[in-house]
């Protein structure tokens, strides 16, 4: 506990005390919804040995990816905005020996933890609905968490710098919304417009989704798991470092 | 209506929330173009009795009536004469300066064009017409202030209700918005306003009720309050740190009409005070320091009450 | 006299809300875009792996023609949520704007009008839209889907009574969470994705009490022509539950203001 980071963490902790509670509906709600009504339901209507695993167990994988991207958005977006302008809960922290950066590591910390916790119920939660089929499964929970990170910490950059909270609903809605829809985890890729595919690899719930399915099914190549992992670091480090310079620019004046 | 008829009359009026009661009971009556003043510390029921004559919070008692209706049933038609300063400004942080007038206008059914006239007419009045079109928030306290009175005159009221109108404006502001709520009583309008600072009362109100404790424990113009619960003046006298202020009154209680012990001085009421300085000299009082002012409703309240009015 | 002093009241609601509105029009528009990425999504994408699917009156569809309707009624449902739960609450909690409003003559009912009629007119809109989009892409066999824009205001109308009766009942914003996960409920399983009977039986019961079910069913009805006066049972239960939220929001809107 030496790294003045650990303090900023642990105000965040202290809070999560008492509002653990509302994240429920993003960790768990809505992904367990989506696997039982989509993933059983629609299921049912679709060949029972699609890709060559069935739907269910092609779907869950994804829509772990898309937990960790729900808590993301869900932690780096309101939370950060809101301590910037509403609650001003960085001032104090600031005006302690922590440094910028060590504000952003704290409150990313807690963001991560948050993630793996998301990620982690939802793995019990598939394991309850027998989709495991590989000893690399528990793997998916640090696929959730790269991919958590690749998108908490860009969402982060833009909360840091949003002038009102139109900007969430237009990342919402052009961006998380879009995202989810599109980036495999209800169905190939491949079936997209060819226009419209790049856009899908580049997302990094894609390459969630497919490291997630890999180490949970074992199907595809292993080829490539290195790939969308530094893929997905690529995005978490350049993310952080812009979530710096923006909480920089904002705080310091 | 003629020009001395009673605006609004209460009598017996209660506010109770759950067990607490807030307002017990009180008599009021306020004459047209006059301006009225509520005046009391924190909590005495000054924005509950407010509220009360703003038709937006039902009485749990006694009778209201404001310009001749009763304040129960005829809430809406008497809202639209009223002009309303409440004490938290609520103006609308997404609309800017000039469109938070047009939109209040609007709530009054005035066409759009009469808004536009008067928006702009209120924005000089108040002087922000150079801010119309920025966001409330980029405004500061005192400039909101005046925003929302002028809000509040966006329909022309008969009565306007200021609940502390001044209160966390710096002198320069406070003085702008007396002046301008002077000329609206030039103009006839009826203001009611409540306040704890007892040189705004003094500056401002023809009448005035002195509230605590959800009661009224006197009532007159500011002068006849003076005359019957103060003298001309007030000795203050400071002694060092620790100095037993109690025995020290009695040792000059005869040198004044009344004495009153605070926790770091002591009051003597007299109607000279420059007479009484060579008295306590004469008894080897040597205070650390000593001040002669004219006495104020502060002094007023501390009598009635045995508090100070702001602490 | 109270006729028009509430419709004076709820014009200017509605009017504020246009003065706001007209500033975040990108934010606006966004909100249509929602429903569309859902049909693509999982109304064309995951469809073509469902392939086809059988109406209740045995006719077989493709999937996106069974699932577009669906996405219409949710489309409704949210806008009028979030128009009426978050944003309402938010002004009566937060922005304290009503505590101002009330100072005029516009009463606590003018209010809550005026805050659905402008729920209704956005919904509409995007309704609209999303209508002559399903009808581009072939998603509306039947000539009776253009009854399925009233059917949108009405489920938008029958949400946002209940949001506001809702709003009433709500103590913090932790609250959101409760609203949040019913809509998400009512989404996901209102016979939105798959036919009511896929269901067990005692989850067809639940799933019939919900109004986004009625929704549903009532506009899949229209677009794809299965026609009856069967459907006037599903218009009539939307219509019922807005009446009760609205004389219970009539009942507790004024309470929850006039302290
Ligand atoms: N909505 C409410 N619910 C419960 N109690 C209330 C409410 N509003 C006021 N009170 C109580 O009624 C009493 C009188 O409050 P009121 O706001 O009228 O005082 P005030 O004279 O305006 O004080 P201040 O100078 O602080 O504004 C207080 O004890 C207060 O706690
Ligand atoms: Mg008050």
């Amino acid at each position: 506990m030496s790294h003045p980071a650990f303090g900023a963490l642990n105000y965040w902790f202290v809070q999560y005390r008492r509002t653990w509670r509302s994240s429920l509906f993003s960790t768990l709600i809505v992904p367990t919804f989506y696997l039982a009504g989509i993933g059983i339901g629609v299921g049912g209507y679709i060949d029972d040995d699609y890709a060559g695993v069935g739907y269910l167990a092609y779907l869950a994988p994804g829509l772990l990816a898309v937990s960790a991207v729900q808590t993301a958005v869900g932690e780096a977006s309101w939370p950060v905005y809101g301590a910037i302008k509403f609650n001003k809960q960085y001032l104090p922290m600031l005006a302690s020996p922590l440094r910028v950066i060590d504000i952003v590591l704290g409150h990313l910390g807690f963001i991560l933890f948050q993630i793996v916790f998301s990620v982690l119920v939802f793995f019990l939660t598939m394991l309850l609905f027998g989709v495991p089929q590989s000893g690399w499964a528990p793997l998916a929970i640090v696929a959730g968490a790269l991919t958590g990170m690749a998108v908490a910490t860009p969402v982060y950059a833009a909360a840091a710098n949003a002038k009102s909270d139109d900007t969430f609903t237009v990342l919402n809605r052009f961006g998380v919304i879009p995202m989810t829809l599109f980036s495999g985890v209800f169905f190939p890729v491949e079936q997209l417009p060819a226009l419209i595919q790049p856009l899908a690899w580049a997302s990094p719930l894609w390459h969630g989704t497919e490291l997630a399915r890999v180490w949970t099914l074992g199907m595809d190549s292993a080829l490539f798991v290195p790939l969308h992992v530094a893929y997905l670091l690529v995005w978490a480090v350049v993310g952080f470092y812009l979530a710096r310079t923006v909480l920089t620019r904002r705080l310091v004046v | 209506m003629s020009p001395d008829a009673t605006m609004i009359i209460a009598r017996g009026l209660t506010k109770r929330f759950e067990d607490r009661v807030a307002v017990a009971g009180i008599d009021i009556d306020v004459r047209a173009g006059e301006i009225f003043g509520f005046l009391g510390p924190n909590g005495a029921g000054k924005s509950s009795t407010m509220r009360m004559i703003g038709c937006v919070s039902p009485p749990s008692g006694g009778t209201l009536r404001i310009l001749g209706m009763d304040a129960h049933r005829e809430g809406p038609a008497i809202r639209a004469r009223l002009g309303v300063v409440p004490q938290e400004d609520q103006l609308d942080w997404e609309l800017t300066v000039r469109e938070n007038l047009l939109v209040y206008a609007r709530y009054f059914g005035i066409s759009r064009s009469v808004a536009r006239r008067r928006a702009d007419e209120l924005l000089e009045f108040v002087q922000l017409a150079d801010r119309a079109n920025e966001k409330v928030d980029a405004l500061s306290g005192g400039m909101r202030r005046r925003l929302t009175i002028a809000r509040a005159l966006v329909n022309e009221p008969r009565i306007v209700l200021l609940d502390e109108p001044t209160t966390g404006l710096d002198p320069q502001a406070r003085h702008l918005v007396w002046e301008r709520l002077f000329r609206l009583k030039q103009r006839g309008v009826t203001l009611v306003l409540t306040t704890h600072y007892m040189d705004e009362a003094e500056q401002l109100c023809d009448r005035l009720v002195v509230m605590d404790g959800g009661s009224i424990v006197a009532e007159g113009s500011p002068r006849e309050l003076l005359e019957r619960y103060c003298t001309r003046e007030v000795v203050e006298l400071r002694f060092g740190l620790d100095a037993p202020l109690a025995e020290l009154a009695d040792k000059v209680t005869d040198l004044a009409e009344r004495v009153e012990v605070l926790p770091d001085r002591l009051l003597l009421y007299v109607p000279d005070g420059d007479t009484t300085l060579p008295a306590l000299h004469d008894r080897n009082l040597t205070p650390t320091s000593v001040l002669v002012r004219r006495g104020t409703l502060e002094d007023v309240f501390l009598h009635l009450t045995g508090r100070t009015l702001v602490d | 006299m109270w006729v028009s002093r509430i419709a004076t009241g709820s014009g200017a609601v509605l009017e504020r809300n246009y003065m706001v509105h007209r500033r975040g029009l990108i934010a606006f528009l966004s909100g249509f875009c929602e429903p569309v990425f859902f049909l693509f999504s999982l109304g064309m994408g995951m469809g073509a792996l469902v392939g086809h699917i059988t109406l209740p009156d045995g006719r077989v569809v493709e999937y996106a023609v069974f699932v577009a309707p669906a996405m219409l009624a949710v489309s409704a449902m949210n806008g009028a949520v979030a128009e009426c739960v978050f944003n309402v609450y938010s002004k009566l909690k937060y922005m304290k704007l009503y505590d101002a409003v009330l100072n005029t003559p516009v009463t606590p009912m003018g209010i809550v009008l005026g805050e659905i009629a402008w729920a209704l007119l956005r919904g509409g809109i995007y309704g609209a839209a999303f209508l002559a989009l399903m009808a581009l892409m072939g998603l509306t066999p039947s000539a009776w889907a253009f009854l399925a824009l009233p059917g949108v205001v009405l489920i938008g109308w029958t949400f946002a009574a209940l949001s506001m009766a809702g709003t009433t009942f709500i103590r913090s914003w932790q609250d959101y969470d409760v609203v949040a996960t019913l809509s998400f409920l009512m989404f996901m399983f209102s016979a939105t994705f798959t036919p009511l009977e896929t269901y067990p039986e005692w989850v067809q019961l639940l799933i019939q009490a919900t109004p986004l079910y009625h929704g549903v069913t009532l506009l899949r009805g229209l677009t794809t022509g299965a026609v009856s006066f069967g459907l006037l049972i599903h218009v009539a239960y939307l219509i019922a539950v807005a009446v009760v939220s609205l004389i219970v929001t009539a009942y507790r809107m004024g309470r929850a203001l006039q302290r």
